[in-house]
């Protein structure tokens, strides 16, 4: 793999935000606020990517800290009547403790034992929300009203629910998402994440602390994914624990593979794929399940790569 | 009702759960054990086994005993069919690599799950019990049919437990679990023994939900829940160990069935589910296996 400079990299990752910003005006409404959304999905996806992609940690519980933020967020706005930037801070919160204590026990296992005891505290996450219903609405979810979500510079008010607001809104988290994560894995820090995967006993051997790397690797993709889940919570005003469920810990694993692991631009190709291919199918079927379970096990025979990492190995080696 | 007979009903009951539980989770086990594959599409080959006694039942009509028992043979065979299509056509073309193949199974739970939904429909159906006696305890009548579930479903572990320790085949299979690459050394077709086993992991299953059929219903959604508490029983008895996986299976369908008599479902199932976890991670042998090699 040859390594891009970094002009070439910034520059193909700020052309692809360049060409989003463009798109904003150019798709008809129905797209427009297709697109607002699986932009704040692709964020979970390149969260998802961080542990899954860089450090082929395979969790099967992504869906708590998606929902950390949904919930961190949503219920400071409902039940504190917090203002915005301090919901979406809340929800970050409580994506970094969640990730923190999550990582801390989970590290402790290592491969099928790890896949299950996420998904197993995943699991435990969404009965909790189930549990306390008075709170989180229970299986109903809770609608986060209009005029809670405007967001206040002195006096100028954003409404972050009218479409280009929200588009942008969504576009900037996305951008700023894109651009860490590609600082990250430049950096020598996210090297010694692929060495780790790569070969951890001799990462170990060569003098790295591999357990405090993974754990910062496990709360940078929680921070990620709560960050989605906390925008996903302010931006679309509907917090439900569908959002907590397995499906949604399966959901970007599928995303990921499906555009490409360890690719910086793979998540936004694989959720935007996922979600026409779903969209389109649900024309002729409802059973988008079926899909979804087809497209995983093809992939996992025929394209482990991806749609990015493919191109990568064929053409693009400098691809970051 | 005295707190005493109380007790004894709810033992009965939690009896039938570890049952039913023991042979689904043995099923999860021998093929954990024998291929190191995680499979989560088991609590499907479960609900298909329940489905397709349902339709078997349907179809032959007449007395509920004729119809139970051709389900009892055909559905597991119909089931252990399908996972060998499965095996063959998907997790064996993966190496049996256990990242890719938990990943894959996952599809297969969503494709099952999804046909079963188009073709079976979303409502719960039942399917009627072979005899309707009943044993008069001095306390209450019991089901004659939830006791015999508890006798079949010790009879087949029993059975399993002979073939595994006292036949070739068995012989065979411990030797794969072992050390495949030196059971093929010796002659073994190894790929054939992954193949028999995923079957018989799955028809384990679907002999279970035959059995409970009878009493909860069949539908499109009930391999959910055994799917989990068969990870649970398999991960406290110790990964690949039957005689962990049994004790495990009867203390937790008998705690199962008493946790919730005090507390919400939901809770109870936040308590097992954190407190399995809580074992994956500090005892990853188990509370009863040993060291893993």
């Amino acid at each position: 793999m040859s390594e891009a400079s970094p002009a070439k990299a910034y520059g193909l990752h700020l052309g692809v935000i360049a060409l989003l910003f463009v798109l904003s005006f150019l798709l008809p409404e129905y797209y427009h606020g297709l697109l607002a959304r699986i932009m704040v999905l692709a964020v979970f996806a390149m969260g998802y990517n961080m542990l899954f992609g860089y450090v082929g940690l395979l969790s099967l519980g992504h869906a708590m800290f998606f929902a950390a933020g949904l919930y961190g967020a949503g219920l400071a706005v409902i039940q504190l009547g917090w203002s915005v930037p301090a919901a979406f801070a809340a929800g970050l919160g409580c994506g970094v403790v969640l990730s923190l204590v999550i990582g801390l026990l989970a590290l402790r296992t290592t491969g099928v034992a790890f896949m299950i005891v996420t998904m197993m505290f995943a699991q435990v996450f969404y009965l909790v929300i189930l549990y306390f219903a008075s709170w989180t609405g229970g299986d109903q979810g809770m609608v986060v009203p209009q005029p809670a979500r405007v967001l206040f510079f002195g006096a100028t008010a954003l409404d972050l629910t009218n479409p280009t607001m929200r588009y942008m809104s969504a576009l900037g988290l996305f951008s700023l998402v894109l651009l860490i994560t590609l600082a990250i894995v430049r950096s020598r820090y996210g090297r010694v994440l692929v060495a780790i995967r790569e070969n951890e006993e001799r990462t170990k051997m060569l003098g790295y602390d591999t357990f405090s790397n993974k754990l910062a690797a496990v709360v940078i993709s929680g921070i990620i994914c709560a960050a989605s889940g906390a925008a996903y919570a302010l931006l679309f005003g509907y917090v439900g624990s569908s959002f907590a469920s397995v499906q949604y810990s399966i959901l970007p694993l599928l995303w990921v593979l499906l555009g490409g692991g360890a690719t910086t631009l793979g998540p936004l190709i694989g959720t935007l794929f996922m979600y026409y291919v779903i969209d389109i199918t649900s024309g002729y079927t409802s059973a988008y399940l079926l899909i979804v379970g087809i497209a995983l096990i093809l992939l996992v025979l025929f394209f482990p790569k991806g749609i990015l990492g493919s191109i990568r190995q064929r053409w693009l080696g400098w691809l970051p | 009702m005295h707190f005493g007979p109380h007790l004894l009903l709810a033992a009965l009951e939690g009896l039938v759960t570890s049952a039913v539980l023991a042979l689904t989770a043995l099923g999860l086990s021998l093929v954990f054990g024998v291929m190191r594959v995680v499979n989560v599409a088991h609590g499907e080959f479960f609900m298909l086994g329940a489905v397709l006694a349902w339709a078997i039942t349907t179809a032959i009509g007449g007395h509920p005993a004729l119809g139970f028992l051709a389900a009892l043979v055909i559905a597991p065979l119909i089931v252990g069919a399908i996972a060998l299509v499965a095996e063959r056509l998907v997790l064996r073309r993966l190496n049996y690599n256990p990242e890719a193949t938990i990943v894959a199974t996952i599809g297969m739970l969503y494709i099952i799950q999804q046909l079963a939904l188009t073709f079976y429909g979303p409502e719960a159906r039942p399917v009627e019990p072979p005899f309707s006696y009943r044993i008069l305890l001095p306390w209450f009548g019991y089901s004659g049919y939830k006791l015999s579930i508890i006798a079949a479903s010790a009879l087949l572990l029993v059975a399993t437990w002979l073939v595994l320790t006292r036949t070739k085949i068995g012989l065979i299979m411990r030797a794969t679990q072992y050390d495949s690459e030196t059971a093929q050394a010796f002659g073994i077709p190894v790929g054939r023994v992954y193949g028999g086993v995923f079957a018989l992991g799955a028809m384990l299953a679907a002999i279970a939900a035959v059995l409970i059929v009878p009493i909860s219903q069949a539908h499109y959604l009930m391999g959910q829940d055994p799917l989990l508490l068969s990870f649970i029983v398999v991960i406290i008895g110790g990964l690949g160990s039957l005689r962990g996986t049994v004790v495990a299976a009867v203390l937790i369908g008998l705690s199962d069935g008493i946790i919730s008599m005090f507390f919400s479902p939901t809770l109870a199932k936040i308590i097992a589910t954190l407190l399995v976890a809580m074992v994956l991670v500090f005892r990853p042998q188990g509370l009863f296996g040993t060291a893993s090699r």
